[in-house]
């Protein structure tokens, strides 16, 4: 069986993965736009600013969108089917991939409100997943 | 400048697309469809002053248009490859286009296709190669299924700001089986579904069925593009290209900026434009169909209907070659089957064997304006063309 992939960092997103470990989810905020940018980046997207500065998120969300997948061709995840593959918008604004996790198939809706959790995929390595939001 | 009408398509070359690549190899299928383009122009290959190709599937992209010049033993003044993902068909028209509009070439030799199956992404290397770093950093280890999870990412929002159906959606794959059931070149030839078939058949990524997906093949789709006071003399009466657009919003769908609206607002805005005409003169399309969902976006997006009435517009229009809007003729490629990057080119063969009349069996009456639509990646690439029996 082929392995879970695992993210590859590069000097850019080496500070987003190093917090995702501590169980944080930080993200670049621009200082001259204001706006929280994913993924990270050297450069504001919206204004072309470099003044951008890692700040911590709310980690709560709700799903953009998503899609069950029933088959896959991708040997790590074979076992893990039938899973949800979904789009996370942030509080902050920027949207993000992630498995919505802990959440009965029948459960899972678009704008559902979800909160970030992170699970090992490798040892050190925590990915960021999302949940339905317990109040 | 307005290009519309300066150059015309005067030949096409296509193989019938197979699930079986065995003795093919994609420098040899490129061979194959540039000699029919080339006899079908009536040109010497010596007359080819210009080569504009698709991506390879097996082979190095590496210097691959100097690659494929070499294989032919053509001498092109310009040579590129055009990387627009599916939209790299309709993508070679639109940069054919600019090199004749600068003067620089009279005859240019389009090319797409290669060996492909459905193995092709199917190991985790493979899906890696066809990925951005960013996307293998931040999409990948979350289990996408490639496109499938994409495209039904776009529906699944669709349905739920729209309230479209999987039977509308179903429509759509129906009616371009009927038309195939008249393309004898088609991969589903003879094969004709239902709505109940394509619902029956199994949920792959939810809400997305196995017969709303491409299956992937092999083949290839040669296109001559040619100067438009040349191409009155050549022998197959000439289809112009009346307007070209493009538009890109994002790489990967986690970055689209609106799920359920797609670069063909741009796209097909600038290609009506060039052309001088709207959705509504319109006689019938050839539009790229990867899944069902991207036929009806299409729809909404190029203006045959408003953004969310894509649903019961598909359930009340017969897309079919009989119908009032004849969309993919052909099968689209969801049932004529898609040879890596020719499937996109074969939304540009099928308009022409339409315009000039040539379509067979499943001849359309009104065949004087085709809207033609190429999209690559997640929605994230289109180039749109308007192609038209005459300038006038």
């Amino acid at each position: 069986m082929e392995k879970r992939p695992v993210p590859k960092t590069s000097p850019v997103s080496e500070f987003f993965w190093e917090k995702a470990a501590r169980g944080e989810l930080w993200l670049q905020k621009c200082q001259n736009c204001s706006q929280f940018i994913f993924y990270p980046r050297v450069v504001c997207p919206h204004c072309f600013s470099d003044k951008l500065e890692w700040t911590p998120t709310s980690g709560k969300g709700k799903i953009y969108t998503y899609t069950v997948v029933y088959r896959t061709d991708l040997d790590a995840f074979t076992d893990k089917l039938p899973y949800i593959y979904a789009i996370v918008e942030l509080e902050e604004g920027p949207r993000m991939s992630a498995n919505i996790i802990n959440c009965p198939l029948d459960k899972v809706r678009i704008d559902l409100p979800v909160e970030v959790v992170f699970e090992e995929i490798a040892p050190g390595l925590r990915l960021p997943q999302f949940q339905p939001h317990r109040h | 400048m307005n290009l519309r009408g300066i150059a015309a398509i005067t030949g096409i070359g296509e193989l019938k697309p197979t699930r079986n690549p065995e003795g093919k190899t994609t420098l040899g299928i490129l061979a194959e469809v540039a000699r029919l383009a080339l006899a079908d122009a009536g040109l010497t290959k010596q007359e080819v002053d210009g080569l504009v190709v698709g991506p390879p599937t097996e082979d190095s992209a590496f210097m691959w248009p100097q690659q494929v010049a070499e294989y032919l033993q053509l001498f092109p003044l310009f040579l590129d490859m055009v990387e627009m993902g599916g939209a790299s068909g309709t993508g070679c028209i639109s940069r054919a286009l600019m090199a004749i509009a600068t003067g620089r070439c009279r005859h240019v030799l389009c090319l797409t296709g290669g060996v492909w199956g459905t193995g092709i992404f199917n190991t985790l290397e493979a899906r890696t190669a066809v990925m951005s770093t960013l996307e293998a950093e931040f999409d990948l280890p979350y289990g996408p299924m490639g496109f499938n999870s994409a495209y039904a990412m776009a529906a699944q929002r669709h349905m739920h700001l729209y309230g479209t159906t999987p039977e509308q959606l179903a429509k759509i794959a129906v009616d371009q089986r009927y038309n195939a059931c008249a393309c004898p070149q088609a991969l589903f030839y003879g094969k004709p579904i239902t709505v109940a078939d394509v619902l029956d058949s199994p949920v792959i990524v939810s809400p997305l069925h196995l017969l709303e997906i491409v299956m992937p093949c092999t083949g290839g789709s040669a296109v001559v593009v040619s100067a438009a006071e040349r191409a009155v003399d050549m022998p197959r009466p000439p289809v112009y290209v009346l307007g070209v657009g493009e538009g890109c919003s994002h790489n990967s769908i986690a970055r689209m900026p609106d799920i359920t609206t797609t670069p063909i607002t741009v796209s097909a805005r600038q290609a009506y434009q060039m052309a001088g005409v709207r959705a509504g003169d319109i006689d019938f399309l050839s539009v790229y169909d990867c899944y069902t969902i991207t036929v009806l976006l299409t729809l909404e997006d190029a203006g045959f209907c408003p953004k969310g009435e894509g649903g019961p517009f598909v359930a009340s229009t017969d897309l079919t070659y009989q119908g009032d809007l004849p969309c993919n003729t052909h099968g689209g490629q969801l049932s004529w089957g898609q040879p890596s990057y020719a499937g996109g080119m074969s939304h540009v063969t099928e308009a022409v064997r339409q315009i000039r009349g040539t379509a067979g069996l499943r001849q359309v009456k009104r065949n004087e304006l085709c809207f033609v639509n190429g999209n690559g990646g997640a929605l994230s690439q289109q180039c749109s063309l308007i192609l038209g029996k005459s300038t006038h």
